[in-house]
């Protein structure tokens, strides 16, 4: 067998087909939502004006993205040097994370080259939605900085990459000011529409709920992330990166644990402030219990458990449980539980084109992953900067 | 837990009685829950 045959045969991996297959799906319905504009391909209105495209991708985006912030803080900021491994990959999701959620942002306000005008054509600064643009715009460049010494070693751009390790902690340290800024201000987001978003979900707290359920998906993204790179990026990952590994996991699951139970308790003092007691025994109440025991109690439970007993399986598969419970609760506060006093007939599903949009930007964030994770010092450090940490 | 409330006093006392019982019972079960998590640490 030939080389050239064995290159092609490689090509041609079940991953590659559908990922090749989602790719163009993706490109023709761009074509198709900015050719023919945004009422084409969604089942968006008046009513809904925000639909998939800002529940998922720029929310579940933004809070899924939140491992960067919590790993580099925990790591430069706390001290735990003994998770060093674990910050550029983290790092690296939070900066592939934000950078999707801006060019998935793209698809629902059309007009890319309009995306600078908050910052110069606006009624005001005290807009919540300024606010968050700026945050975004300011901690991607942030991301990008973080990112950019693994480029650079990769490049061997030494004395760039020097200059950049350098502000690592003013990085950190400005990162983790706007994510506390926007991670809750989206929620704050809501704040203005009491009367469309249920009650068990509505709260004048909802930026406090925003950004505790942001720590806690941050620190499971990163549990998860480490269990599905595991196997497929073995070869790439260093013998510091994997010694490190399950201590990763048990000290994270602790920290997410706790976090978890303090989110719980505020979600229920939220319903106490509120004497939204009555409301629990209503069948939106049973799906909001479904969400708060199901995916916050009980995952905090899991964690705990795992923990103590050094279970590293019950810890992956609770990170997951977590990971789709903030997935949940950003839906239930954006979509489902959003305008639910509006009969069925006028309540949004979103189109199968918003949901191929959907898959089309994650397969392009995997992609992007794994293009950087197999080339660039990731999960290994460079030779040249070994003893630099 | 249906409640009849005639003024917002009223209201605000009964929710926030509610409240300071909830952060009170937090802070207990916080330092029992932390125990519980780091207790076999120092095995």
């Amino acid at each position: 067998m030939t080389t050239e045959t064995v290159s092609k045969k490689s090509l041609l991996t079940p991953f590659n087909v559908i990922t090749g297959l989602i790719l163009v799906m993706g490109a023709a319905l761009t074509v198709w939502r900015f050719g023919w504009g945004i009422g084409a391909v969604t089942n968006l209105d008046n009513n809904n004006p925000w639909g998939l495209w800002i529940g998922f991708d720029l929310l579940c985006g933004v809070v899924l993205a939140a491992g960067g912030f919590v790993t580099s803080s925990a790591v430069y900021l706390f001290g735990m040097k003994k998770h060093h491994a674990a910050v550029r990959p983290a790092i690296l999701t939070a900066f592939l994370g934000y950078l999707f959620v801006v060019i998935a942002l793209q698809y629902d306000l059309g007009r890319p080259w309009r995306l600078p005008y908050p910052f110069v054509v606006q009624s005001g600064t005290t807009s919540m939605l300024f606010e968050v643009g700026l945050c975004v715009a300011l901690y991607l460049t942030v991301l990008f900085l973080e990112f950019s010494p693994a480029a650079l070693e990769w490049l061997g751009l030494k004395r760039l990459r020097n200059l950049i390790h350098k502000l690592t902690i003013a990085l950190t340290i400005f990162g983790v000011v706007l994510s506390t800024l926007h991670q809750s201000s989206l929620g704050a987001l809501y704040i203005i529409a009491p009367a469309k978003l249920h009650p068990l979900w509505y709260s004048t707290y909802l930026p406090t709920f925003f950004f505790i359920s942001a720590i806690a998906a941050g620190l499971s993204m990163v549990m998860l992330e480490g269990w599905l790179t595991h196997k497929p990026l073995h070869d790439k990952m260093s013998e510091e990166y994997l010694a490190q590994h399950d201590d990763l996991y048990f000290g994270f699951a602790k920290g997410a644990s706790f976090v978890l139970m303090g989110y719980f308790f505020i979600k229920v003092i939220g319903i106490a402030v509120d004497n939204e007691w009555n409301l629990l025994g209503t069948g939106w109440g049973q799906w909001f219990l479904f969400e708060l025991l199901g995916f916050v109690l009980l995952p905090s439970v899991l964690y705990a458990i795992g923990t103590r007993e050094k279970n590293l399986k019950l810890i992956r598969w609770t990170s997951l449980l977590t990971v789709l419970g903030i997935i949940l609760n950003r839906l239930n506060v954006s979509v489902i539980a959003f305008n639910w006093h509006l009969p069925s007939e006028m309540r949004y599903v979103p189109s199968w084109q918003e949901i191929g949009v959907t898959v089309f930007v994650c397969t392009m964030l995997v992609v992007t992953f794994k293009f950087i994770a197999t080339r660039m010092p990731i999960f290994y450090d460079h030779p040249e900067y070994k003893d630099e940490h | 837990m249906e409640h009849a409330f005639y003024t917002l006093q009223d209201f605000l006392l009964y929710t926030k009685g509610w409240a300071y019982i909830l952060m009170g019972a937090s802070l207990v079960v916080f330092v029992a829950y932390w125990k519980f998590l780091f207790s076999r640490d120092k095995d």
